[in-house]
């Protein structure tokens, strides 16, 4: 019983510093932002060195459902509808969910592998001692980085499953679907709120995820098993808030049709 | 106590504790302004922890803390970052930024603190680099630099801003000999033609001496003596002599406290 009642302390604990952590994060958002270069390096370095593994990622996931879309929609004679499905899916779901999931083991774990070894290496340290806030400096940047790119990089996702490689490649190039019936019935059935939904959730994530990052390796213990545990728990920490917040946020929007 | 009416820094009654472990125990410094001050002692007695509390990353558990007139333990956030300006404090490991060069590391804190033009701030690298020797490796970055390069990068840095105070955490600490006599001159060099304080922090016994106009040994938590370079190698103190000496064993054990050795073999040690 002791030992619960510790694990739950130790969690709440956790928990205020992190959202006091947040609170200085956000507090120092504004004077990160005077700085354009600083956050033009992180947006490059968390969100341009993240598009690979997306447009190969989307790319992916967006022929795997076009092809199991397909076996489905065809027995029913309803193939022509494979845009809508593949497309509903990637918008509300598996654009922003899946990007999410990416992000945190590519950029997230970069993010605190990289604060926490300026920690291990009083790197930190010594810019407290130089009178500079490393929360403006350092992490501040890397924050709105990953604000900023996490929606895009949804996008971008999104755009790489339904139109370019994914959907449209399998469905209509190589299944033969209608290219005129495959775009229209998006058209018709995808409303703006589907898109809408799926921009905030990737806003959502992408704050968590980046929250998380920084915060994990703000506060890694300065060894190498320190800053392996933070990343770590970026990863692990990232993947079930994204999956968590998706069901919530789910669950909200749900309500709302 | 008082070795001079002029001092930069007065601690009093300093208390700090990691933990159950007890760091200071009530002690009293004077750093005098202008000059070299040396704080000895074996490692990990708490050498380190005094330059982070003077530099306000600790906050004493009991005690003042003043540093030109300043309060430090007393400071908020912002005002820490203010009195920071006005100090600098060299790390053992020299603390360079990996991700910029040499140039850019000992212009980071005049690119955050002043407005200058890109042009005088490249005059002023430039010669803080000349003052350590390194001007031509200013393109090299730190990984590529040897751990003596890396400790002047780290004092030309420390400099850029000509700050009051200088703390420096074990410069000599690893060096080859050459190394270790240009790092104390350059300390001594600095110190005199800048005006400003310095305060290092060390174990080696003969380079540290050799430059510092002012001795502070400390044990236990207390200061254990005090004085003059010559007057510490004078004392007859055994403790002082000890560890002037390097010898592994005497009124510093060379045993940490530990169950009986036959009993702790057998098993038999709680």
């Amino acid at each position: 019983m002791s030992h619960l009642i510790d694990i739950v302390v130790a969690f709440l604990r956790g928990a205020g510093r992190a959202t006091i952590f947040f609170g200085l994060v956000l507090a120092a958002v504004p004077s990160a932002l005077m700085r354009p270069r600083l956050l033009a390096q992180q947006v490059y370095a968390v969100g341009v060195l993240s598009m690979v593994i997306i447009v190969v990622s989307g790319s992916f996931v967006g022929m795997v459902l076009a092809l199991q879309g397909y076996r489905t929609l065809v027995g029913f004679g309803a193939e022509e509808s494979l845009g809508v499905l593949v497309a509903l899916g990637v918008v509300r779901e598996l654009g922003p969910v899946l990007t999410a999931l990416l992000f945190a083991g590519r950029a997230g774990s970069a993010v605190t592998a990289e604060i926490g070894l300026m920690r291990a290496t009083d790197q930190l340290s010594g810019m407290e001692m130089m009178a500079v806030d490393p929360v403006r400096r350092v992490v501040a940047p890397r924050f709105i980085a990953g604000f900023l790119s996490m929606p895009l990089l949804a996008a971008i996702f999104s755009v790489m499953a339904i139109g370019v490689a994914g959907g449209h490649l399998i469905g209509v190039q190589l299944l033969g679907v209608d290219e005129g019936a495959y775009w229209s019935q998006i058209h018709a059935q995808v409303e703006f709120n589907d898109v809408w939904n799926g921009v905030v959730k990737s806003v959502v994530f992408g704050t968590a995820v980046s929250w998380i990052a920084v915060y994990q390796g703000y506060h890694a213990l300065p060894t190498s098993s320190g800053v392996s545990d933070a990343t770590k728990n970026t990863v692990v920490m990232s993947s079930l808030a994204i999956l968590a917040l998706d069901f919530i946020l789910t669950a909200f929007m749900f309500e709302g049709v | 106590m008082d070795h001079s009416s002029d001092n930069l820094v007065r601690i009093r009654g300093l208390h700090f504790r990691f933990g159950p472990r007890v760091i200071f125990d009530g002690a009293d410094f004077d750093f005098e302004r202008g000059k070299v001050t040396a704080v000895m002692g074996p490692s990990g007695i708490g050498k380190t922890t005094l330059l982070r509390i003077m530099g306000g990353q600790y906050k004493p558990d009991a005690g003042s803390v003043h540093v030109d007139g300043v309060d430090v333990p007393a400071l908020k956030r912002r005002e820490l970052f203010e009195y920071r300006k006005r100090l600098a404090l060299m790390f053992q490991n020299g603390a360079l930024l990996t991700d910029l060069n040499v140039f850019d590391n000992v212009a980071f804190p005049l690119r955050e603190h002043s407005k200058l033009p890109e042009s005088m701030i490249a005059d002023l690298v430039l010669m803080k680099l000349e003052a350590v020797g390194l001007r031509g490796a200013r393109d090299l970055f730190p990984e590529e630099c040897s751990g003596g390069m890396q400790r002047r990068i780290a004092f030309a840095r420390a400099v850029a801003l000509d700050p009051m105070m200088v703390m420096y955490d074990e410069p000599f600490t690893g060096q080859d000999p050459m190394n270790l006599g240009v790092l104390a001159r350059l300390v001594r060099k600095l110190n005199d033609a800048l005006g400003t304080t310095s305060i290092i922090v060390s174990h080696d016994v003969a380079e540290t001496l050799d430059i510092s106009d002012y001795v502070y040994l400390i044990s236990d938590g207390k200061v254990a003596a005090q004085g003059t370079a010559d007057e510490i190698r004078r004392s007859g103190v055994e403790s002082i002599r000890q560890f002037l000496k390097g010898e592994p064993d005497g009124p510093v054990p060379f045993h940490v406290k530990a169950p009986e050795y036959r009993k702790d073999l057998m098993g038999e040690a709680a």
